[in-house]
């Protein structure tokens, strides 16, 4: 696409050109300039949220539905506090059960949520692709709050706005994420917060390392221009930013690790080990956390590294710009109907 | 129902080797008893003119799920094993029984027996009986049976009994709840995934025992080049072991899966690309003795679901010939070994006189125009679902008349 007269920097294209998905499925594909204009739409909402005040009309008259097929707490609260935030109606669907098997019931659901005009959809579902089935028979714009092992793609964008705030409030200028050594640590095989934000961050430019034993490392990632370690301390030689994954309980017991205390061993992030970072390295997790198992609370709380209450904060800001800038070609707005 | 003789005249006789044959071919009862350039028809006969048609034999497709007669017919199929997987399985000789009759007359049904009491794979199911009741083989079903001295005791019995058996060759143990192929795909898509090397274990593992044994080993589908590296190298020994695949392995590689369309999900998954150009060689150089079709129609409540959620397996029916002759035209195989890899091959297998032009063969038809242009549409199927993963393609290659028997049923 060529944009014969661009309106604003020049990093993206003008209107509705600059963002031209109906969905915010995953991060995979996108363009750096796609990824850059989310978390550029983003910065003003991160200021208004620290405002007294932090109500926009934006999506006024709006319903957003949060169809949540998989249990989430502080995902649904930060997409709920999103919506409300910029005025629309905002309505929380729970549709977890971990003993029904939803077959024919999850495309039903679609088509109910669609029969009801919802303006957005925002769903979780624990199977890989779920999020895209039910985009495929709805109207509207539908954002992926999480499929499966697929991806997460408003956490990854969460992430590079929470790395990109951070070092710009130590004065870095320039471009943020050029030759950024990050490192993504634990559960690689099973995490689609991984995959999201090994999208968004090589696409931006960053190196980006993952760190898992052999039985939860996914073949062939290499594939995805990252590279793989099974050394920890190997992998965390001079990072910038060490993002640390949630491994669930029940795979520590013996199927694909040991136990929580041999997983600490070799991949729990301590003060000592995060000192083979480079110097200033910013820690991460997407929550919730195994404290005292994948990350030491010295390490999480410590206020001159850990930017995982940032991440929450930042996490409502590009939940706004998404719906916003997803609802768009709907309302009718200037350059995007 | 005894009706005139029939004879097909103007046809290309499709015969076990060399270039189709221009002729006739003369049918009393359901048996061919003349064929060749001289042949010419009584003065009573039925005459079918196939105007200068392929005139080849029925399709014998070893491995389906379903008794789905419109689709078979379409694809050019008079007999069909039906493997055990039902409901219930077929591990009763009254169900043996009843699935023989199933499709009579239009189509005959070749009931698998399942190797295992409600196919779990433990206890030895009652194959003599089965067999007296009209299975034609043994099958391990969709699941691989994975205790080792079940498997030895299983083949030793169907050895007694000169039943081959249908093998299904995954590991289960390293599949577990796969759904794809471990690649970059899988990877991608956050696909439950399992290296491709739970074929080989599995071939190899099967082999072994088969060999122990003494038995006759047919593995359903062999799909990766280890897994037939391990059956090439025991042909090559003289192990009695025969290798399958259907066209979803020869045609697709684990790219299409991008979509997450579950029509693509299958068992065995989808493989890497070159896994697929390894099966068109194991066609080519004879490692694969068979192509079925492994129909198994499965509706909106089994496919229109997340991949992972969607259980396995293509409507095949339809597409099988269409399919293998793309194989013929990109000089793969010719169409002599085409109809072996489709009929005589599994005909032979199932111990059943059909799958061949020959005299006193039963006189399964089909007339075919090779080169007859179409597209493949899941909404338009003759099959009771639209599962194709070729949907939208175009493919040439059309069954214009079909004979089961000597009676025309298409």
């Amino acid at each position: 696409m060529t944009a014969p007269s661009l309106p604003n920097t020049g990093r993206y294209p003008a209107g509705g050109a600059a963002f031209p998905h109906r969905d915010l499925l995953g991060l995979a594909g996108l363009a750096p300039h796609e990824l850059l204009y989310l978390l550029d739409e983003a910065e003003p909402w991160v200021a208004l949220n620290r405002q007294p005040h932090k109500r926009a009309e934006v999506l006024a008259g709006l319903t957003i539905i949060n169809a949540f097929f998989e249990n989430s707490t502080r995902t649904l609260l930060s997409f709920e506090i999103a919506g409300k935030r910029l005025g629309a109606d905002v309505v929380n669907m729970h549709a977890a059960t971990s003993s029904v098997k939803k077959g024919e019931t999850l495309i039903d659901t679609a088509l109910t949520l669609n029969a009801m005009r919802a303006d957005a959809i925002v769903i979780r579902h624990a199977s890989s692709g779920a999020v895209r089935l039910i985009a495929d028979k709805v109207d509207c714009p539908v954002l992926n709050a999480g499929d499966g092992q697929h991806e997460h793609p408003t956490q990854g964008l969460l992430d590079a706005l929470t790395i990109r705030s951070a070092l710009r409030a130590r004065g870095e200028t320039g471009e943020p994420f050029a030759g950024l050594k990050v490192v993504i640590c634990g559960d690689i095989l099973h995490s689609r917060v991984a995959r999201s934000n090994i999208h968004a961050l090589t696409t931006l430019g960053a190196e980006v390392r993952v760190c898992a034993p052999p039985a939860l490392m996914p073949a062939e990632i290499e594939q995805l221009k990252v590279t793989p370690f099974h050394d920890f301390d190997a992998a965390l030689a001079g990072a910038d930013v060490v993002m640390m994954l949630r491994l669930q309980l029940e795979r520590m017991q013996g199927q694909f690790v040991p136990s929580p205390r041999e997983y600490r061993h070799l991949y729990g992030l301590t003060l000592d080990r995060l000192a083979r970072a480079a110097p200033g390295a910013l820690v991460m997790h997407p929550g919730p956390m195994n404290r005292g198992i994948e990350i030491d609370s010295n390490v999480a709380d410590h206020p001159a590294v850990s930017l995982i209450t940032t991440q929450v904060e930042m996490g409502v800001a590009i939940r706004m710009a998404c719906l916003d800038v997803l609802t768009r070609r709907a309302r009718g707005v200037e350059g995007w109907a | 129902m005894i009706s005139a003789p029939l004879t097909i005249i103007n046809a290309r006789l499709v015969l076990p080797s060399g270039d189709p044959v221009a002729g006739a071919l003369r049918t009393e009862g359901d048996r061919i008893v003349a064929l060749g350039p001289d042949v010419v028809p009584a003065p009573d006969d039925r005459v079918f003119d196939a105007r200068g048609q392929l005139v080849t034999p029925g399709i014998v497709d070893l491995g389906v799920f379903a008794v789905d007669k419109p689709a078979f017919h379409f694809g050019g199929i008079t007999r069909a094993a039906l493997m055990p997987d039902q409901g219930p399985p077929l591990d009763h000789p009254a169900r043996v029984r009843f699935a023989a009759q199933s499709g009579k007359p239009g189509l005959w049904v070749h009931p698998l027996a399942a190797a295992t009491r409600a196919l779990d794979g433990s206890e030895i199911a009652e194959i003599a009986l089965m067999r007296d009741a009209g299975a034609r083989a043994v099958s391990t079903g969709r699941a691989w049976i994975a205790d080792s001295g079940t498997m030895l005791r299983l083949l030793r019995y169907c050895a007694m009994l000169d039943l081959v058996v249908v093998s299904h060759a995954e590991d289960s143990g390293i599949t577990g709840q796969a759904v794809a192929t471990a690649s970059e795909m899988a990877t991608r898509l956050g696909l439950p995934s399992a290296p491709a090397e739970a074929e080989a274990l599995a071939v190899a593992r099967d082999i072994a025992l088969a060999e122990l044994a003494g038995a006759r080993l047919h593995l359903r589908q062999v799909t990766t080049a280890a897994g037939l590296d391990l059956v090439r190298a025991a042909k090559r020994r003289g192990v009695a072991v025969t290798a399958g695949v259907t066209p979803a392995h020869f045609m697709l590689s684990d790219t299409a899966l991008a979509g997450f369309r579950t029509f693509l999900r299958l068992s065995p998954p989808l493989r890497s690309e070159a896994d697929r150009k390894a099966v068109i060689a194991a066609i080519a150089d004879g490692t694969i003795d068979v192509i079925a079709s492994g129909h198994d129609p499965r509706g909106p409540e089994d496919k229109r679901l997340p991949f992972a959620d969607a259980e396995p397996g293509m409507a095949g029916a339809e597409t099988v010939l269409p399919m293998t002759l793309s194989l013929v035209r990109d000089g793969v195989i010719d169409l002599a070994r085409a109809f072996r890899l489709l009929a005589a091959t599994p005909a032979t297998l199932l111990n059943v006189p059909a799958g061949v032009l020959a005299i006193d063969h039963a006189a399964d038809l089909a007339v075919i125009d090779p080169d007859r242009p179409w597209i493949v549409d899941s909404d338009k199927m003759a099959a009771s679902a639209g599962n194709t993963p070729f949907d939208r393609q175009p493919v040439q290659g059309r069954v214009t008349a079909l004979f089961k028997g000597a009676a025309q049923v298409a």
